[in-house]
């Protein structure tokens, strides 16, 4: 073979593919499932209903998704970004047009059997549609305002429905996936100066449009702000979830009180104990070496991602891979911060642990195609 | 699917590993953040945040002691507690508050004060914390509330304990009152237990309630819950029992209590009955009187003001709280001073003209005419005036004050009650002190005959009287025993006087009640083993001019009823043996010898029969009009009609 031209020849086919399947990310994603089974069981009170079955019926369904794609060569993937692009933006429009209002918020189509969150399939969208842009553009041209702006585009358009909805959490990860996903291309570092310096400014501008007509933000997210920056100035009412986590969390100790033993959580002290705030849950029960050992088996998925992403020779697989990573790390990151008191309550769910549907099946969706990229990498 | 070239890669895929392992160093960095922030959060503040969620958690709830019951020498109860049902309302569960207690309104009387009451609190407290809508509520209401429970939401009746006092009017200045603690209770009382800011605990607010209220109230126990974000109780953790209050007995008799508040019925009077041998007070009585049950329930401004308004002052405790100028009755001080001087014998006399000119005033006897010559029985008896005035000169005030305070008078009495009066003995000294004048030789003749300066309650009266029958320095006693523990018998040590000089005054007093001419011989005792001594007394309360005088001093008959003479009257029995010593002051009542002495006499025979005297106790020109008022008073008795106890004033 020549330089950088190879076949996938050596790439194999049928059921050896499971041989050849990244299994460590495979068991990590079921060890931290598992782990959110036993905390779901665990706020139910000691119950398998309402929470923990559903939880494992839908990572069942995840892990026949994710063998699926797994299964599919990555390159069939890589053709179908544009699409799985224009058909989220499809979709965004959708829920614009006619979605569920929960929460305040335009976020669900209601499908019957799942409510689908266009948001969470925009954010893998995003991520292949730019591994494929990367991988098609020449690298020479990486850098050129022309060919950056293509990009910026392309994440600007969703940020814009997403924001619509309204999804402040949401839009921000939208945001900080697409540069990480430009970054990892190659862009000049220039560009992320420029933008970093804008971001400041906007923030700037942002909090002056406070109380004036042409308000940026709800007002229930300048009080998620001002609550998040101060949380005792309303300790029992914006201010309560915030404090009430960290009390959770820090009541764990070294060793935490016990599986099905958290005060905090079990007289319902901690709100959205299933979603948002199972990780104090878990840290509450099972302390600082509970949460540390979460937090452990995360980095390692991120791990195994970036061996895959830089085991290949494949530009998109590359790029695909990382950006999902990402977007994994984006995730429980932001979550994580937001429990221990560090970010604003945004409304960002911890991934695979959490209760919840859609944002489940389109993560096992996307390590479907790491997976996919791991199977068919160029030897 | 036919294998495909990949892409040929420049420079930029050469720059990916860089940027990739960049940015896995950063989000590496991040999630060293958050490790570091998880230890310092779990590790290092663990046991601050502990600490909070056991705050959180776990709730100390206080349980309000059972305040101790007050009973009678006899065990009948006086104080006791008996259940009351409220309706509480707890916010959160409500919902809209206004509509549920407009629904609630519609059910049940409420009066704006409770609604706004109510609805105050409700806003101060937690949102799960139940308030009291109405209190005392009639078990007719409560289960109209029960029954029309679905449609009030948030709103349960309550059972709770509240004081009663079963003995309504009886025992009113003597128990008091206990009322919930107010803000102004929680400011007098320096770092307040926890116990008082119960909503609606009650405390003894007048009388032995409020003095005794430590070893009424008890301690109060806790308990430890949790519960979880609302408030709700999931479970109790532990409990630590309080104590309840000490059982009080008082030294008092119930019954001869109600025949006393029932004789005196009609009058503005105080009666006071005590053992001579051990202090304790067997009645003590002030009437008018008022149902103490109104207070404990809050009264209604209506019925205060008709008990403020009241010319008979029925809230005032005459009994220990009203000072009166004990007139005649200071006679036997006066003479006991004198003898104990020396400045008289028994057999010495005086001669009695009407009148005695002292300085330059001339101080008139009762009678117009004069006693004639008087020895110390005489004067005692038939009550001359003239004759004090000349003992007291001789003697000197000083020490006519220091017997006055020998027997009791001039100084407070330790009795657990409220304002309990000191009364006065004046001296020169105290004259000069408080006056800023001279001691004259005028003052000391009015003092003689205890007018003047001279003040005295019917406790005190009281006192002397059985100092006196006794010779010993006998003290009140009001609660026998607490707990079951006996208090100290106020039996006292023999008075520092001369034994044949009290057997002298106390020969005197047996003539007044027992001899014809004796002033209070209508109202004697003639059963023999019971025979009576006394003192009547009519202490004035307005001066005599000179030219009522020269008219004939107007009849106290023919005066309105504030300007009349008090009537006060104090004896012993039996003579031979004293068990009892009363004192009876009747208001404004005339004279001692008719408005007062037969009060007197009653109550004593009721004390020593232990019950209705035979009429063969009485002379026998008083036998019928005896047998009336038995009957009458026992009409008044028994039974009782009184409202049912649930229902609200």
């Amino acid at each position: 073979m020549s330089y950088l031209e190879y076949t996938v020849k050596s790439t194999p086919s049928g059921f050896r593919k499971f041989l050849y399947m990244n299994w460590p990310l495979t068991l990590l994603l079921i060890s931290v499932a598992s782990a959110g089974f036993l905390m779901l069981f665990s706020v139910a009170g000691g119950s398998w209903t309402p929470w923990a079955e559903p939880q494992m019926e839908r990572f069942g369904l995840g892990l026949t998704v994710m063998f699926i794609i797994a299964l599919v060569p990555i390159w069939f993937w890589r053709n179908m970004s544009v699409l799985a692009y224009l058909g989220s933006i499809g979709l965004l429009i959708v829920v614009e047009l006619f979605g569920t209002i929960g929460m305040g918020a335009q976020r669900w189509i209601d499908l019957g059997f799942m409510r689908l969150q266009p948001s969470e399939v925009m954010k893998v969208a995003l991520v292949m549609v730019l591994a494929a842009y990367y991988d098609w553009l020449p690298s020479h041209k990486t850098s050129r305002p022309l060919w950056v702006i293509l990009p910026v585009i392309l994440i600007l358009i969703p940020v814009f429905f997403v924001l619509k909805q309204p999804d402040l959490g949401t839009s921000i990860l939208l945001l900080a996936a697409g540069g990480g996903m430009m970054f990892l291309a190659g862009v000049h570092w220039a560009y992320f100066a420029a933008v970093i310096a804008a971001v400041v400014g906007l923030i700037a501008t942002v909090f002056n449009s406070r109380g004036t007509e042409w308000q940026l933000l709800k007002d229930y997210q300048f009080r998620r702000i001002d609550t998040f920056l101060d949380p005792s100035t309303d300790p029992l009412g914006a201010g309560y979830h915030i404090t009430q986590s960290k009390i959770a969390l820090g009541s764990g100790g070294w060793n935490g009180r016990g599986f099905m033993q958290g005060t905090q959580s079990r007289l319902n002290f901690l709100p959205e104990k299933h979603t948002d705030f199972i990780f104090t849950t878990l840290a509450e029960e099972f302390g600082f070496v509970g949460g540390i050992t979460l937090l452990i088996l995360y980095g390692l998925i991120i791990v195994f991602c970036l061996v895959t992403a830089l085991s290949t020779k494949d530009r998109f697989s590359s790029l695909v891979t990382l950006g999902i990573a990402l977007n994994f790390f984006l995730f429980f990151a932001v979550n994580m911060s937001m429990v221990m008191g560090l970010a604003p309550v945004v409304g960002v769910p911890l991934p695979m642990v959490s209760y919840g549907g859609s944002a489940m099946l389109v993560l096992m969706a996307a390590f479907g195609i790491v997976q996919s990229a791991h199977i068919h990498r160029p030897r | 699917m036919k294998p495909r070239k990949q892409k040929s890669q420049g420079l930029a895929y050469k720059r990916l590993p860089r940027r990739a392992f960049v940015l896995g160093g950063l989000q590496a960095v991040f999630i060293g953040g958050l490790a570091a922030r998880m230890r310092y959060m779990q590790v290092d503040q663990a046991d601050e945040y502990r600490l909070l969620a056991e705050e959180n958690r776990i709730n100390i709830r206080l349980i309000p002691p059972t305040r101790g019951r007050i009973y009678d020498r006899n065990g009948q109860i006086i104080g006791q507690n008996s259940p009351s049902y409220r309706i509480v309302m707890v916010r959160e569960d409500a919902g809209d508050v206004d509509a549920v207690i407009a629904r609630l309104s519609d059910l049940i009387p409420l009066t704006d004060d409770e609604i706004e009451r109510a609805k105050t609190e409700m806003r101060r407290s937690a949102p799960f914390l139940p308030v009291t809508l109405a209190d005392q509520v009639t078990w007719e209401d409560i289960s109209k509330v029960a029954v029309n429970a679905p449609a009030l939401p948030g709103v349960t009746p309550e059972v709770g304990m509240t004081r009663q006092y079963p003995r309504y009017e009886d025992f009113a200045h003597v128990v008091g009152y206990v009322g919930p603690v107010s803000d102004y209770d929680l400011s007098q009382i320096e770092d307040p237990e926890p116990v008082l800011r119960i909503p609606r605990f009650q405390i003894g607010k007048v009388g032995l309630e409020a003095k005794q209220e430590i070893s009424l109230r008890g301690k109060a126990g806790a308990k430890r819950v949790e519960v979880n974000a609302t408030g709700r109780v999931m479970r109790e953790l532990d409990r630590q029992e309080g104590t309840a209050g000490a059982d009080l007995q008082l030294s008092v008799d119930a019954d001869l209590q109600q025949y006393a508040q029932a004789r005196l019925a009609g009058e503005s009077a105080a009666a006071v009955v005590i053992d001579c041998e051990t202090g304790d007070i067997r009645a003590i009585s002030s009437a008018p009187s008022f149902d103490p049950n109104l207070f404990v329930r809050g009264i209604s401004v209506a019925d205060y003001r008709t008990l403020t308004q009241d010319n008979y002052r029925p809230l005032a405790n005459k009994t220990v709280q009203g000072t009166y100028p004990p007139g005649s009755t200071f006679k036997m001080i006066t003479a006991m001073a004198a003898l104990e001087a020396g400045v008289i014998g028994p057999s010495n006399t005086v001669y009695c003209p009407g009148h005695l000119k002292v300085g330059s005033r001339r101080f008139h006897c009762w009678k117009r005419g004069g006693h004639g010559t008087v020895d110390l029985e005489t004067s005692l008896k038939r009550s001359c005036d003239v004759y004090y005035y000349d003992v007291a000169l001789r003697t000197g005030i000083d020490k006519i004050s220091d017997m006055a305070r020998t027997f009791g008078l001039g100084i407070k009495h330790d009795i657990p009650m409220s304002a309990v009066a000191a009364g006065l003995a004046p001296n020169q000294d105290w004259k000069r002190r408080v006056h800023g004048q001279e001691w004259l030789v005028g003052d000391t003749a009015n003092a003689s005959i205890g007018q003047g300066f001279m003040l005295a309650s019917p406790l005190q009266l009281a006192v002397m009287t059985a100092r006196i029958a006794t010779g010993r320095s006998v003290s009140p006693r009001l609660v026998r025993s607490m707990n079951g523990v006996e208090q100290p018998s106020g039996a006292g040590e023999p008075l520092d006087v001369n034994p044949r000089n009290l057997e002298q005054v106390r020969q005197a007093m047996w003539t007044v009640s027992n001899d014809r001419r004796g002033t209070a011989y209508r109202s004697r005792i003639i059963a023999d083993d019971f025979r009576m001594a006394g003192k009547t007394g009519t202490s004035q309360v307005r001066n005599i001019t000179k030219a009522e005088r020269a008219a004939g001093v107007i009849r106290n008959e023919d005066l309105p009823w504030e300007r009349r003479d008090h009537a006060l009257f104090v004896s012993f029995a039996p003579y031979d043996k004293p068990k009892y010593a009363i004192a009876v002051v009747v208001e404004h009542g005339g004279g001692g010898s008719k408005a007062a002495a037969p009060v007197a006499r009653d109550i004593m025979l009721q004390a020593l029969y232990n019950g209705t005297p035979p009429l063969d106790a009485y002379p026998v020109a008083d036998r019928d009009r005896i047998k009336e008022l038995q009957k009458k008073l026992e009409g008044d008795r028994r039974p009782k009609a009184r409202p049912s106890e649930k229902d609200r004033a």
